[in-house]
């Protein structure tokens, strides 16, 4: 298929300033147990092409799922029309944009000897943790998963671009729902947090083997705990909390595009300006992030961006001040600023636009033991599950599964529906303490929605506990 | 009921656009089917869904082209059933016959090898009355999207204007071996823009339907510019506190969508992870002037669902605040021993209708007298699902009133309250007129969402940052 496409394109592509193929072709596999009862069982085969025409300073896309020659023939016309129409009346000189001519290849990690299970064993997995999870008729709903993606891309473009991606994604998951009365309590496996490249060996090794019984234990221990409370304190996050505080109030608030303002009608605007590049104190000095593609068993590396730009570790913050934001070639020539290779689509049928990959905070000095200890009064939080914040990714609300209480340096008691609300703008800057490589843990998302037509892509977030001092958090209704 | 076939085509002109519209796409949907159905073995039986777009989507931003193209896609999900063993696929669909029935082919061959794997679905459930029903609106009345961005980009010159155009047809099928059809073929847009007065504030506005009309847009587009004349006074901040507080119907969309989220559907109240499950529970009511239905006779979604039940013109959800309905899918009537109403797998509602009150539309601000006017909400979330306490953002346009008029535009807040408290004692009047809101959603797919919706005035309304 690939190769045909290599030949169709050199005979089909027209003459233009620049032109552009993706071929997109995904297999998908999602396995579930409900209750003990195998749901649905479903597959999928997605496959179709993006082409994109930069004429004469326009732009224009069109997709299609027709590989034949007269369907992409057809879609470069479409392409080539947008272009045209575009020309003259655009955000920015597309011709003057210089498009990648990279040329390569990337592939997934895979273990030395990785496992092979047949349906008939992901299925037994399954049915087992689900089984387990039964440990009381309180347990109202469990359900276990799994949830496979594998990804060949193929970018071929007339600057002389070819790059091959091979992406393999595994993503387990388990669920458990207590009901007491008007009370019920949920527990996840990280908040569908264990989100990884590779094989069958993050199934059988991340988690999932032995989790339903502990999640439906820590359900019911919830339904007999005391809500959160309310008030000013220490907020110690663990990673499957810390990956949606980064993800909101640092990764989304940094995209070049949305500072651009192409965001402003649908995923919203930014209170970061341009100007704040190099010198803003985005947090305290243990803050450093990094947006690294190049993390093999991380959700969302890759080789090179959708628009063909090389993979690159690069700081994002450094010792808390912001250094440069999450664009990609395109916003990069429009902002007149340095980004990173964050040109990224959903699929073939949606166009590159400013993604995170892998945003992550890199591992400090502190022990989890030590970051306790030094609390007075605080919260631990563990396991993302709500989530709100202002169109500028400024005041924000998170809640958790799961509480702690620190008392006095101690864990305490377990507390219900914790949440906590701050302002990206100064919150960040009440990091006082970053735990160490024994905390760290890699994690993603399969879900992050942005664009008009929209899009729903994969990221990767990984970071260690962090403790922040003097945050508002409070519980649930009483 | 058997063959029974309903055809409600409202309207087919000559004028088509030979790039853009394929009247040809119901026939060939059709006849894949009609091919999967004679590669069945012995003992088998198969369902499919049918979805397919040819889109023009453009994005604006200050007022200049940022990103146009277009977007034709069509996929298959075939469903192959042997007893009560299934087992589905979904593929891309070329449009060429032979690519695609080979691919049929191949994915029958697939299945099979995988539910002679699989244990029996004790949940599984089918429609085996064939109902065939054929829903074609409005296709040819569009002119071509370059000629709606010339329009857009006339009236926008000068204007912090930002948004996205989404046009053409959608299509959307079922076919099962019982010989049951189905076809849903709507041609639309949706221009959903905002005129940005500086930072986060802007007007948001929608235009939306199956005829383009130039003074429509231009109209709406003055409307919109008056409006940021107000947006030119000082922001101004209130502290936290509760508020006498005003919802215009998009708003309370964004509200009454939480009940989409786990709320209305039966499996979910089942499995008490619903957020209106003290409802059902323990009789908690909204105020009685809450009717909530789903009026899939009005709406934009097709009438048909996956497993290829029709779905009935109106279900009743809350009446006189009482929760009296929920959305029920086929899986989960077999799984309860319920009656189905044929609602989707998500169990959610898609063409939402809440009956208006008594509060005339001109009388808004005087009734609201001093308080806070909502244009649009973001970002909503449950902050404590079992209290069906949401928490969420003032967006756009929203104000702040003193005796009935408007003094100055707010700077954002954000709210924390229980649903049961703002549709409960909290709720003082809806209006006497409801607005059509069409969903833009575009995950994935050109959405069919829709909702009529009043607007709200509520007391006391919990601000918390």
């Amino acid at each position: 298929m690939f190769d045909s496409i290599r030949s169709q394109f050199k005979r089909l592509a027209p003459a233009v300033d620049f032109c552009s193929l993706r071929l997109v072709r995904e297999r998908q596999q999602q396995i579930s147990v409900r209750q003990g009862v195998l749901q649905p069982f479903s597959t999928s085969l997605d496959s179709g092409a993006m082409i994109t025409v930069i004429h004469r300073g326009g732009y224009g896309y069109a997709a299609t799922s027709d590989l034949s020659d007269s369907g992409l023939a057809s879609a470069i016309a479409r392409a080539k029309t947008w272009a045209e129409q575009s020309a003259g009346r655009a955000v920015t000189d597309y011709s003057a944009i210089a498009m990648s001519d990279a040329r390569g290849s990337y592939a997934s990690p895979k273990s030395h000897n990785p496992p092979q299970l047949s349906q008939s064993q992901i299925i037994d997995i399954l049915m087992r943790e689900s089984k387990e999870a039964q440990i009381d008729e309180r347990i109202v709903d469990t359900e276990a998963s799994l949830w496979t993606v594998n990804t060949d891309q193929l970018y071929i473009s007339t600057a002389g671009a070819d790059i091959f991606q091979e992406i393999s994604l595994v993503m387990p998951d388990f669920h458990a729902s207590a009901n007491d009365g008007a009370d019920t309590q949920g527990r996840s496996l990280g908040g569908r947090g264990v989100c990884l490249q590779g094989d069958m060996s993050i199934f059988l090794e991340r988690g999932m083997i032995g989790c339903g019984k502990r999640l439906a234990h820590e359900a019911l221990e919830l339904l007999a705990a005391p809500n959160c409370p309310t008030g000013k304190m220490d907020l110690l996050l663990m990673p499957s909390q810390m990956m949606l505080q980064i993800h909101e109030s640092i990764g989304h608030p940094l995209e070049l595009d949305r500072i651009l303002g192409d965001e402003r009608n649908y995923a919203g605007t930014s209170f970061v300006t341009l100007d704040m590049f190099g010198k803003y104190q985005y947090g305290s000095k243990l803050l450093n992030v990094s947006f690294d593609p190049t993390r093999p068993e991380q959700m969302a590396s890759y080789g090179w961006d959708d628009d063909g730009t090389p993979a690159e570790k690069q700081y994002i913050i450094k010792d808390g001040i912001l250094q440069r934001p999450l664009g990609g070639a395109i916003s990069q020539a429009r902002a007149g600023i340095a980004g990173v290779a964050a040109a990224r689509s959903c699929s073939w049928n949606r166009p590159p636009l400013d993604r995170m990959s892998n945003l992550n905070v890199e591992a400090g000095d502190s022990s989890l033991a030590d970051m306790i200890s030094s609390v007075e009064r605080g919260v631990l939080m563990d396991t993302n599950i709500s989530w709100s914040i202002d169109d500028s990714r400024n005041k924000f609300q998170f809640g958790s599964e799961y509480g702690r209480l620190i008392e006095n340096g101690e864990l305490t008691s377990v507390v219900k529906n914790p949440n906590y609300r701050g302002i990206s703008a100064t919150f960040w800057r009440s990091l006082k303490a970053v735990g160490d490589q024994s905390t760290f843990e890699v994690m993603g998302t399969p879900f992050c929605g942005k664009a008009e037509p929209s899009q729903v892509i994969r990221v990767g977030h990984a970071s260690p506990a962090c403790l922040f001092e003097q945050v508002e958090v409070f519980g649930g209704h009483e | 009921m058997a063959n029974v076939t309903e055809n409600v085509t409202e309207k087919v002109t000559e004028k088509m656009r030979d790039a853009l519209i394929d009247t040809m796409m119901q026939d060939y949907f059709f006849e894949l089917a009609d091919f999967i159905q004679a590669n069945l073995q012995e003992g088998e039986r198969f369902k499919c869904w049918f979805s397919g777009e040819q889109s023009d989507f453009v994005r604006f931003n200050k007022g200049l082209v940022r990103q146009p193209g277009n977007v034709e896609q069509t996929a298959l999900s075939l469903n192959l059933i042997k007893g009560l063993t299934h087992a589905s696929c979904g593929f891309s669909l070329s449009k060429n016959s032979a690519v695609d029935q080979a691919s049929a082919l191949q994915m029958l061959q697939d299945l099979r090898g995988q539910i002679a794997q699989l244990p029996e679905d004790p949940h599984f459930m089918m429609s085996e009355e064939p109902y065939s029903t054929a829903h074609i609106a409005a296709s040819g009345e569009l002119p071509l999207a370059s000629q709606m961005v010339d329009d857009i980009l006339a009236l926008a010159k000068g204007v912090d204007f930002v948004g996205v155009l989404s046009s053409g047809p959608i299509f959307r099928g079922f076919a099962n071996s019982y010989g049951q059809r189905n076809w849903h073929q709507l041609e639309s847009f949706i221009l959903d823009w905002s005129i940005y007065q500086t930072a986060d504030k802007a007007v948001k506005c929608a235009y939306s339907g199956t005829q383009w009309d130039k003074a429509a847009l231009a109209a709406k587009f003055s409307d919109a510019l008056n409006q940021v004349e107000i947006l030119k006074r000082e922001a101004i901040s209130v502290p936290p506190g509760q508020y006498r507080a005003y919802l215009t119907p998009t708003a309370l969309y964004e509200v009454l969508g939480m009940l989409n989220w786990d709320g209305v559907g039966e499996k979910s109240l089942r499995t008490k992870q619903s957020s209106i499950r003290r409802m059902r529970d323990e009789d908690v009511q909204f105020n009685k002037m809450v009717h909530l239905i789903e009026n899939t006779a009005q709406g934009l979604a097709p009438a048909f669902q996956g497993d290829g039940f029709v779905k009935p013109p109106q279900v009743s959800i809350i009446k006189a605040g009482r929760l009296v309905g929920s959305m029920i899918s086929p899986r989960t009537a077999q799984e309860y021993g319920l009656q189905t109403n044929a609602a989707d797998g998500g169990e959610s509602m898609s063409a939402m209708e809440m009956e208006t009150g008594n509060l005339p539309l001109a009388d808004v601000l005087k009734e609201l007298g001093t308080g806070i006017y909502i244009s649009n909400m973001w970002y909503l979330n449950f902050s404590d699902r079992s209290a069906c306490k949401i928490t969420g953002m003032t967006r756009f346009a929203s104000f702040w009133v003193e005796n009935g008029e408007i003094k100055a535009p707010l700077n954002v807040m954000r709210f924390d309250d229980s649903l049961f408290s703002i549709l409960g004692d909290k709720l003082l009047a809806l209006t006497d007129e409801a607005e059509m809101l069409i969903d833009n959603d575009t995950y994935e797919q050109r959405g069919d969402s829709c909702a009529r919706l009043p607007g709200a005035l509520i007391k006391d309304f919990a601000f918390v940052l």
